[in-house]
């Protein structure tokens, strides 16, 4: 046994026997990304929530009923019909994020104002402020379902009556001759279509489901895109929480260093007949060793128990080890730098808290202001959980990966390579 | 003569602006034991730093065998053992573990260092408690532990600081036991202590380092040598003591030094044997009558005492 694997052994044994720090390291991360992973959607399987909407429906007309529908139909929402005083009250409790209120004659007027653009009817909504970005995606659904059911209306039969008042209103208007010759014959070709509309549906007499008319020119169909699997949010949250414990355990590496120097050890490490390289070394790999067995854990954890899927085994194991490598300088630097066990936990534990929060492991890093995503690239944990991401649900496999290790290794160079350079300076004085 | 085993020659070291150790020389031979002592702060420590090449000299060498001492992997250090005063173990590795990480260090393998540890284990009789961990251990287990990391390559020279730190006296008799055996065994010792009865006991050469300089590098007889009194004697009488009785006195044989304290009397001698003489003297002298008296040996710590004016412990 040579005095390396010694000393690899030793960390080894010590740390497997250490059985508050295996459930901290492991366990933890496990418990944490399952929660966080199940707030960002969870498995591929998982239901997208949806938007609680309050509903005052006092339009008892076709288009307003229709409206209301077309409102309880959409997936995106949930929509409870209340009255006006309900959904005033429920909105104030914060119990609804927002509350649509159709007016009495909305349909009718909302006809009338399609072409001319007057007396515009209003639709009230009440929303929590403290949830604003919930009342722009209501109010696109909204106007997606009003212009739907009053085109539609306009293009019926049923719209003649308000063809003749907008044609009666042309006449009395100020309009130029031109203008109004120009969309009098609009109007005009429009009555001629909803009489032949009424004449039609008189003869089919039960009349046809099918496209009345103008309608939204398009529908949507949504697909996830990503190169391998489905999108698992677990694999995200796996990935974040493995690379913060992991990163606390390269803490305790460090401390653990500052603590042997406290207590003797060090000194009776280095008076063998080995290099202080030998025994840095020696803690480097043990903790990269360390690193490397509880992220593959974690991962097997998340393949079994939430159906996380590896796009590329190569990939993963390739980051895995760098970023296991990265994690071991890094404890070497804070047992470099550390002057006491317990200063360089308390600002170790702060950067780490930093880096893991920049890198995304708490939430997407998409949400940061630009410049702070900017800022992140410079932050190794970024590049450790943007390169899981690409080798679990993005399926870039081992092309996404190479970029990211490169970038762990680098910061490994860079750490390790300072953390030598104290250590011998140190020596030496 | 024995052979020189380490040779420390004109040795300094200094922190920033602070002369730590000042051009110290010394030398271990075959089989002999050193008692390095010296208050706290004289250097002790950093002199065993550089013997065992944890701290690079500014000046000066150390050679050990022959070969010279330092930093990083040398093949003097194989040669030397090292007990710091520190519990330098893994206290939640067994201490079957602790042996063996500290043997392959040395370069130990395989049956050998099994053979090795189980030997060490045995000579500080721990052999019972090989799979425990030394956080179930006393203090005084753990010392011995300490001894036997130090002991599994086979060292020739054998560096001890301040081994029986808080230890009870049992423990640290069976320290001294293992330490007796390690002596007969041939094998040399440097030892620092501010025990004195136990430098006494062990070194047959002293040592004496303060401010970072050698003041004594001698035996102990040698040392003893160096005071007028190598015992003394109290004696109390009834009534305080006359000055033609303490002329008297002072004009027996063997007497160095007499001191009037009250109705006592403290005498230098040369030497012990000169006690009862000096008593029989006193009871048969008018007037002066002899209460209580006791004998005592002079000491190392007198010695300190004299060469550097203040005691160890200060």
């Amino acid at each position: 046994m040579t005095a390396l694997i010694a000393l690899i052994r030793k960390d080894l044994i010590l740390y497997v026997n250490d059985k508050r720090a295996l459930l901290l390291h492991l366990l933890m991360p496990v418990v944490l990304a399952a929660f966080f992973g199940s707030l960002f959607g969870g498995g591929s399987e998982a239901k997208t929530s949806k938007i609680e909407v309050g509903l005052v429906l006092l339009d008892q007309s076709d288009s307003g009923k229709k409206i209301a529908d077309g409102l309880k139909a959409d997936s995106s929402l949930k929509i409870t019909e209340l009255s006006d005083a309900e959904a005033q009250s429920q909105v104030r409790e914060g119990k609804l994020p927002v509350a649509v209120v159709i007016p009495q004659g909305f349909g009718e007027r909302a006809g009338d104002a399609l072409f001319g653009g007057r007396d515009k009817p209003q639709i009230p909504l009440y929303y929590d402020p403290s949830q604003s970005t919930m009342l722009a995606m209501v109010k696109g659904l909204l106007t997606q379902q009003v212009m739907q059911v009053t085109t539609a209306s306009m293009m019926s039969s049923n719209g003649s009556q308000v063809t003749d008042k907008q044609m009666a209103r042309l006449r009395d208007s100020d309009a130029s001759d031109t203008e109004k010759a120009q969309v009098g014959e609009f109007l005009g070709s429009l009555k001629k279509f909803q009489d032949q509309r009424a004449t039609s549906a008189e003869t089919k007499a039960a009349g046809s489901k099918a496209s009345t008319g103008m309608s939204v020119p398009y529908t949507t169909q949504d697909r996830a895109l990503s190169s391998g699997p489905k999108y698992n949010g677990y694999a995200h949250s796996f990935a974040g929480m493995g690379v913060q414990f992991i990163l606390f355990m390269g803490i305790d590496m460090g401390i653990g260093i500052l603590l042997a120097r406290r207590l003797g050890i060090w000194n009776r490490l280095l008076a063998a007949p080995v290099s202080l390289t030998t025994v840095l070394m020696g803690r480097a790999v043990s903790g990269a060793l360390i690193a490397m067995g509880l992220m593959c854990a974690m991962f097997l954890c998340a393949m079994l128990i939430f159906k996380v899927e590896i796009s590329s085994l190569a990939g993963f194991l390739g980051i895995a080890l760098c970023f296991s490598l990265m994690t071991a300088a890094f404890g070497l630097l804070i047992a470099a730098f550390g002057k006491t066990p317990e200063a360089a936990r308390g600002i170790a534990v702060f950067a780490t808290l930093i880096m893991v929060m920049l890198g995304g492991a708490w939430v997407p890093s998409f949400i940061f202001p630009e410049w702070v995503q900017t800022i992140t690239l410079v932050v190794p944990t970024r590049w450790a959980i943007d390169g899981f991401d690409a080798v679990t649900w993005r399926g870039l496999g081992m092309a996404g990966a190479i970029g990211p290790m490169a970038v762990q290794l680098g910061f490994a160079v860079v750490f390790g390579g300072l953390a030598i350079w104290k250590f011998v300076r140190d020596q030496h004085k | 003569m024995a052979a020189v085993l380490l040779s420390v020659n004109q040795v300094s070291k200094s922190y920033a602006a602070r002369l730590a150790v000042d051009a110290v020389s010394f030398q271990v031979l075959q089989g002999q034991t050193i008692g390095l002592i010296g208050p706290n702060g004289a250097g002790k420590s950093t002199t065993v730093g550089m013997i065992c090449g944890l701290l690079r000299p500014d000046s000066g060498s150390i050679t050990m065998d022959g070969q010279p001492i330092t930093q990083g992997p040398s093949a003097a250090k194989q040669k030397i053992g090292f007990v710091p005063q520190d519990l330098a173990l893994y206290e939640d590795l067994p201490a079957i573990e602790n042996l063996k990480l500290f043997g392959a260090l040395y370069g130990l393998k395989g049956d050998l260092l099994k053979q090795r540890c189980e030997q060490a284990l045995a000579l500080v009789n721990l052999a019972d408690r090989a799979k425990d961990k030394p956080s179930t251990f006393s203090g005084g287990m753990k010392r011995r532990l300490n001894i036997a990391a130090a002991l599994l390559h086979d060292p020739q020279l054998l560096i001890l600081d301040e081994p029986t730190v808080g230890v009870d006296p049992q423990s640290r008799n069976a320290i001294f036991d293992t330490l007796e055996t390690l002596k007969a065994q041939g094998r040399s010792l440097i030892y620092t202590s501010h025990y004195m009865e136990e430098v006494e006991r062990l070194a047959d050469h002293i040592v004496i380092i303060d401010h970072g300089k050698v003041l004594a590098d001698e035996t102990p007889a040698a040392l003893y040598q160096r005071l007028p009194a190598q015992a003394a004697l109290r004696a109390e009488l009834a009534a305080e003591p006359s000055a033609a009785l303490l002329s008297g006195l002072q004009a027996q044989p063997g007497v160095t030094a007499v001191e009037r304290d009250g109705n006592a009397l403290n005498i230098g001698l040369t030497d012990a044997v000169h006690a009862a003489p000096v008593l029989a003297w006193l009871a048969a002298q008018p007037g002066s009558s002899l209460l209580h008296f006791a004998t005592a040996k002079t000491s190392l710590e007198n010695i300190f005492l004299n060469l550097t004016g203040r005691s160890l412990r200060d």
